[in-house]
């Protein structure tokens, strides 16, 4: 997608990453800033079924041609489901962050946690003008 | 965020990569086009067609007199004497103890005057080395001339480039390996027949003032703007140096593989330290030595190997990207890394023990804590065809 674009019913951690969160699981990926800012990326190595996201932490890796990212869980929880599409195309994190580009599926382990993320007028104002 | 520092310097094309949509970033004190479509479009644009590259950032040293010879003899690690008027030589900067400064394009643009292209990152420190050079040595006259400002300077590459760039020149464009000062599009430029995809092409130095028309004309003939991002896998994928990464000053030219450009008889500056690292790299497996950089306790080399380590080139087996800096274990380290485009893989070039250097060796990588297996191969790891 060539625009910016901040889907409001996701919320947003500050270092670009975002939940949708469905009843006691969330999906999890990086937002359109975070994709843009990374380039097109290449090669993205899901954790594990089964691994333990600690909020505000490292558990992934998204790789453009140029550079390696960390990927933040927003929320802490256990994956119970990766997008295994992604080992194909990862390119689908660039064209559909939101949709098609999601990277985990997560059980949440601290409904409260969600409080201290952002909503997506609150996300887009962080990135400034 | 696109907050461009005041401090970084701007080539005479800024303007033209903004209206060509460049994503711009900070490289080596200047704001450069990373990319402007995306990396890989840009990257097949020069194997299968043609791309524009805007490559100002690196500067020009002109050497100058009847002594620039003998100045250039001692500075660079190839045989300058061999090199004819309008010819293009690639070389090493040393110093003493043979460690690389830098590695540079010298042309001979006539009897007595030499152009050297050098890396933006070292082009301060190249001409402060130049110039104490040309003052303690007795070369006869010289002058040695920063013209960083003097020029700017593209490169067309790709398998259609010299037919586009003929197209509006005054004259037959100069050979490989060779340049020659040509009329295209009513400026006046040195067009050399060099590159650094592994593609044909040009590359061209032409006054600032002029480079925008240049740059117009070749987009307007279908040339594709492409940047730093794709620059650097297409040079990766041909196995050419990048200072910096494969290339710095703790390591020589013998063990990255440039003793090619080295003509220690001609007498430059750490010939004989290249010469030793020469005879030290053929002498074959040695019968003793030291802890020699070997950290791991996998064994399998039979006698201790005390040849300097080797550049080489591998591919990754299966999914995963090595980065410069990942360890490879058991000794050496990934110098640069990227996925390949034209391959749709992994590679990169590592130094490695000489022992380890054999083409086909299978090389475990760490790549942040996750062991990739790479095999060795030749180089380079892209050619036209496969």
């Amino acid at each position: 997608m060539a625009e910016a674009n901040y889907p409001q019913d996701l919320l947003y951690h500050p270092e670009h990453d975002w939940a949708r969160i469905e009843g006691e699981t969330a999906a999890l990926g990086i937002t359109w800033y975070a994709q843009d800012a990374l380039g097109e990326v290449v090669f993205f190595d899901p954790p594990a079924v089964g691994t333990t996201l600690v909020k505000d932490e490292p558990y992934a890796e998204v790789e453009s041609v140029k550079a390696v990212s960390d990927v933040l869980a927003p929320l802490s929880g256990e994956i119970v489901e990766v997008n295994g599409d992604l080992a194909g195309d990862p390119g689908a994190i660039n064209e559909d962050p939101y949709g098609e580009g999601w990277l985990v599926k997560i059980r949440i382990a601290d409904p409260a946690e969600r409080e201290a993320l952002l909503d997506a007028d609150a996300y887009a104002a962080t990135l400034g003008g | 965020m696109a907050t461009a520092s005041s401090t970084l310097r701007r080539t005479a094309l800024y303007d033209n990569h903004v209206a060509a949509g460049a994503k711009l970033v900070e490289f080596a004190g200047w704001e450069m086009p990373i990319q402007y479509g995306g990396v890989r479009e840009e990257h097949m644009a020069v194997r299968e067609n043609l791309g524009v590259f805007d490559v100002s950032h690196m500067g020009e040293i002109e050497t100058a007199g009847p002594g620039a010879e003998a100045l250039l003899q001692r500075l660079l690690s190839n045989d300058v004497a061999k090199l004819p008027i309008g010819g293009a030589q690639y070389s090493v900067l040393c110093r003493e103890d043979g460690g690389v400064l830098d590695d540079l394009f010298t042309y001979r643009l006539q009897v007595d005057r030499y152009l050297t292209v050098t890396n933006a990152a070292n082009h301060e420190r190249d001409l402060a080395w130049f110039r104490t050079h040309a003052e303690a040595g007795d070369f006869g006259k010289v002058e040695v001339t920063d013209r960083i400002d003097d020029y700017a300077m593209l490169a067309v590459q790709g398998p259609r480039a010299r037919e586009l760039v003929q197209a509006i020149s005054d004259a037959p464009l100069p050979a490989r390996m060779t340049a020659a000062t040509r009329r295209l599009a009513g400026a006046q430029v040195l067009v050399c027949g060099t590159g650094y995809t592994g593609e044909d092409g040009v590359e061209m130095l032409a006054a600032p003032r002029d480079a925008p028309i240049l740059w117009d004309e070749l987009l307007r003939r279908g040339a594709v703007p492409t940047g730093l991002a794709a620059r650097d896998t297409l040079r990766l994928e041909a196995c050419y140096h990048l200072y910096g990464n494969d290339l710095c000053t703790e390591r020589g030219p013998i063990e990255a593989g440039l003793g090619w450009c080295c003509k220690e008889d001609a007498g430059f500056i750490g010939a004989e330290a290249v010469r030793a690292a020469r005879e030290a790299a053929s002498g074959g497996a040695g019968a003793s030595g030291g802890a020699g950089g070997s950290s791991g306790s996998e064994g399998g080399v039979g006698e201790m190997d005390r040849r300097p380590e080797k550049l080489v080139a591998f591919t990754i087996e299966g999914p995963g990207i090595a980065r410069q800096g990942n360890p490879v274990v058991g000794g050496g380290e990934v110098t640069s890394g990227t996925l390949s485009p034209s391959l749709g893989m992994g590679i990169g070039m590592a130094y490695v023990p000489a022992a380890r250097a054999a083409l086909g060796t299978r090389l475990q990588i760490d790549v942040r804590g996750k062991i990739r297996t790479a095999v060795v191969k030749e180089k380079p790891l892209y050619r036209k065809g496969t």
